[in-house]
């Protein structure tokens, strides 16, 4: 994985030290909440219902083993021991003191970590895949021009007071992990009938209260022009965006109004010129020199059948579910790529205990090259496990309450923080989404039912991304009163799209059964063991409509 | 409001009159609409001249007027609003300007170097602001990712040099 050099370093800190200067104006009185406001803002401290909030950068969801330690610490000396990994790949911790941010910040950086562009109006962290790296038919290692992005953003004198904020995502795969396509601007990696690498650009996705798809605006910009092109569209966005209003400031708006038409003519102008005036062309040794942090690891010689594996399925029901389920396919013969469920029955969806860190860091450390991924549907991912090494692995993740085998059930779902933190939030997310947990708790079940999203936001700023899960659940206060809109047929994979409200909302005491209606339907009515989504997509929503409400 | 230009606290020697005023003698800024209306009698004076351009009117309207403007002020309604930012850069590496560049409105000390970088040479700041603050602020970064209208070395550039450097010493 990337490593600083003395520059990324120097900057962190110099970033550390500015910011324990403000911290240290607002504790003396001289800045009141309002003025520091901005100066938090840019450094990921929010003030949530009950406390501040720390929000620390994961750069594309990539973590070293030491990197995770140090988390599991600051979560135990800082926080009340545990910490919440988002959708954004990132880790919050929701009970820091704000006179010991400054503190936090020194463990990060000594571990180069930081929390910077991790809110504000700013190009945020970079999200990606996964499986970078590890993935069957990856074109090129997303991290590499993830990386590059992280450089040229940050600090980026430019775009550091955009109209809202941004968000950009990487793929490598033609089956997107990093729902590219909800995203301000989607870099898919293609390549072009020479053999060449490039990329695609999509802009103007986003969910919130205006869910849009993104448009491709181009198919192919080469390397040595990533930056330039995607300088060039920050630079329309930054100039022509809505600043009048909140809502409608964010880059899909923008592509909305004037159509995907012009949003490509100005970008393409403004591209021209960049690349004429040449100071953003990427060197391809600059790319080459950070692809040498991502170069794959040593893999053993392997044959890709493992018998040990092989003799812990048929020995291990409870195995075998995870390896159904939490098991992925490597490209390397004889490893396979682990998901650890940070979803446990009941549990609070993306929650991690500083045990459970040190844990997963030391089976990272000795499993898979001492480096592991979060992934934005909240769980987290060991990238290089020997096949044989799976029982082995399993035996300490269950030690530790990490081995629920439901990645992609329906237990695995998003919630966002909701009514329990959030200063936003119409209803509250975590308790609906325990319930749902503990309903289909049944692990036999679950499996039976197949893949299966359910996404569940407490207001409609939509950080639960339920517009893209196959059930789409999201909390609205009628006087007072917590109800839920459920939505169906929403995906953020290849075949992005934003789910239907099936109809009148339902009570807090209606939901969880109306999503037992749901499954119970959707299993009379799929043909071949189809998937949910699939069954949706080939059937409609009529069905579903009438079994929710016609007995009503 | 107190004017720093080039790092040095100074007196505004621009008056900035509004659209019905009558002009005084002496350097003057007026709206990027009076300019319009007036352009000839202005273009005429024989006096320093400055257009004040706000949230909004980008700097291509005035471009071919750049050899006779002596200051682009440009507005910060709120310093949330960055549109000027990339006016700057506009008015510096695309249109080459080389008078004042002057940012006026919402200006916070935590955007002075982010300002700088953009090409302002000149920033009307509250009066809170003292040549330490500014000091202090105008220089909390060192290093630079990205290239800008500055022309500070970017890091990819101290990776090159230090690599060839390296390079050098290798072959001697």
């Amino acid at each position: 994985m990337y490593r600083y050099d003395e520059f990324d370093q120097q900057l962190v800190n110099e970033r550390v030290a500015q910011f324990r200067g403000q911290v240290g104006r607002r504790l003396s009185g001289e800045l009141t909440e309002d003025e520091f406001k901005p100066l938090r803002l840019m450094n990921g401290v929010y003030l949530q219902l009950h406390a501040y909030m720390l929000r620390i950068a994961v750069p594309y969801g990539t973590l070293s083993s030491r990197q995770l330690r140090m988390l599991a610490h600051i979560g135990r000396k800082y926080d009340r021991g545990y910490g919440h990994f988002t959708t954004r790949q990132n880790l919050q911790f929701n009970w820091p003191a704000l006179k010991d941010v400054p503190a936090i910040l020194d463990d990060l950086a000594s571990v180069e970590m930081h929390c910077i562009q991790t809110s504000g109006n700013c190009i945020r962290n970079v999200t990606s895949d996964q499986y970078a790296g590890a993935a069957k038919n990856e074109i090129e290692d997303p991290r590499i021009v993830s990386e590059i992005i992280r450089q040229w953003s940050t600090f980026h004198p430019e775009f550091s007071f955009l109209p809202r904020k941004f968000k950009i995502a990487v793929s490598g795969t033609p089956d997107d992990r990093a729902a590219i396509r909800v995203h301000d601007i989607g870099i898919q990696i293609v390549q072009n009938g020479k053999g060449e690498v490039g990329y695609e650009i999509y802009v103007g996705g986003g969910l919130g209260r205006t869910p849009m798809i993104g448009k491709k605006i181009a198919g192919f910009v080469p390397k040595e022009d990533l930056l330039a092109y995607l300088e060039a569209v920050m630079r329309v966005y930054n100039m022509y965006g809505r600043r009048d209003n909140i809502y409608k400031a964010r880059i899909k708006i923008l592509v909305h109004e004037i159509g995907v038409e012009e949003m490509t003519r100005q970008v393409e102008a403004e591209f021209a010129e960049l690349r004429k005036a040449g100071a953003l062309h990427l060197p391809l040794e600059e790319v080459a020199r950070i692809e040498t942090y991502f170069r794959p690891p040593s893999h053993e010689n392997l044959p890709d059948d493992s018998t040990e594996l092989n003799k812990a399925v048929l020995a291990d029901r409870g195995f075998a579910n995870w390896v159904k389920s939490n098991v992925a396919q490597h490209k390397v013969p004889g490893y396979a790529i682990v998901n650890i469920s940070l979803k446990p029955i009941g549990g609070v969806p993306g929650d991690c205990t500083s045990d459970q860190m040190d844990a997963v860091a030391d089976i990272a450390e000795k499993y898979s090259f001492d480096e592991l991924r979060v992934t934005h549907e909240q769980n987290l991912t060991l990238a290089h496990v020997r096949k044989k090494d799976l029982p082995a692995v399993y035996e300490l993740l269950k030690a530790h309450d990490l081995a629920t085998p439901n990645i992609g059930l329906i237990t695995d779902q998003i919630a966002c923080p909701g009514l329990d933190y959030c200063a936003l939030a119409n209803a509250r997310s975590i308790p609906l989404a325990q319930q749902i947990s503990e309903r289909f708790a049944d692990i036999e079940r679950q499996h039976e039912i197949g893949e299966l999203k359910i996404n569940t936001s407490g207001c409609i700023n939509a950080c639960g991304h339920h517009h893209v899960g196959h059930i789409g659940i999201l909390g609205v206060d009628k006087k007072g009163v917590e109800y839920y809109q459920v939505t169906l047929g929403g995906a953020a994979d290849e075949k992005t799209a934003i789910g239907d409200i099936v109809g009148r909302a339902f009570t807090e005491d209606e939901v969880v059964d109306a999503i037992e209606t749901i499954v119970t339907t959707y299993i009379g009515v799929r043909q071949n063991g189809e998937r949910f989504i699939d069954t949706y997509r080939r059937v409609g929503i009529d069905p579903f409509k009438e079994s929710l409400y016609e007995t009503h | 409001m107190k004017l720093i230009r080039n790092g040095a606290f100074v007196e505004d020697d621009f008056i900035t009159v509004g659209d019905e005023d009558q002009l005084p003698d002496g350097a003057v800024i007026v709206s990027l609409e009076r300019w319009q209306a007036e352009r000839e009698t202005l273009r005429a004076r024989n006096a320093p001249i400055g257009v004040r351009l706000q949230s909004g009117q980008e700097p291509g309207p005035i471009a071919d007027d750049l050899d006779r403007i002596d200051l682009v002020a440009l507005e910060f309604p709120v310093y949330r609003n960055g549109r000027a930012y990339s006016y700057a850069r506009l008015l510096r590496e695309r249109h080459g300007f080389k008078g004042e560049v002057r940012a006026v409105g919402n200006v916070l000390r935590d955007q002075f170097q982010f300002m700088i970088r953009c090409g302002f040479d000149a920033l009307e700041v509250a009066d809170n602001i003292t040549p330490e603050i500014w000091a202090e602020n105008a220089g909390s970064f060192s290093l630079f990712y990205q290239p800008a209208a500055d022309g500070q070395e970017t890091v990819l550039s101290l990776r090159q040099r230090l690599a060839a450097r390296a390079q050098e010493k290798a072959t001697a």
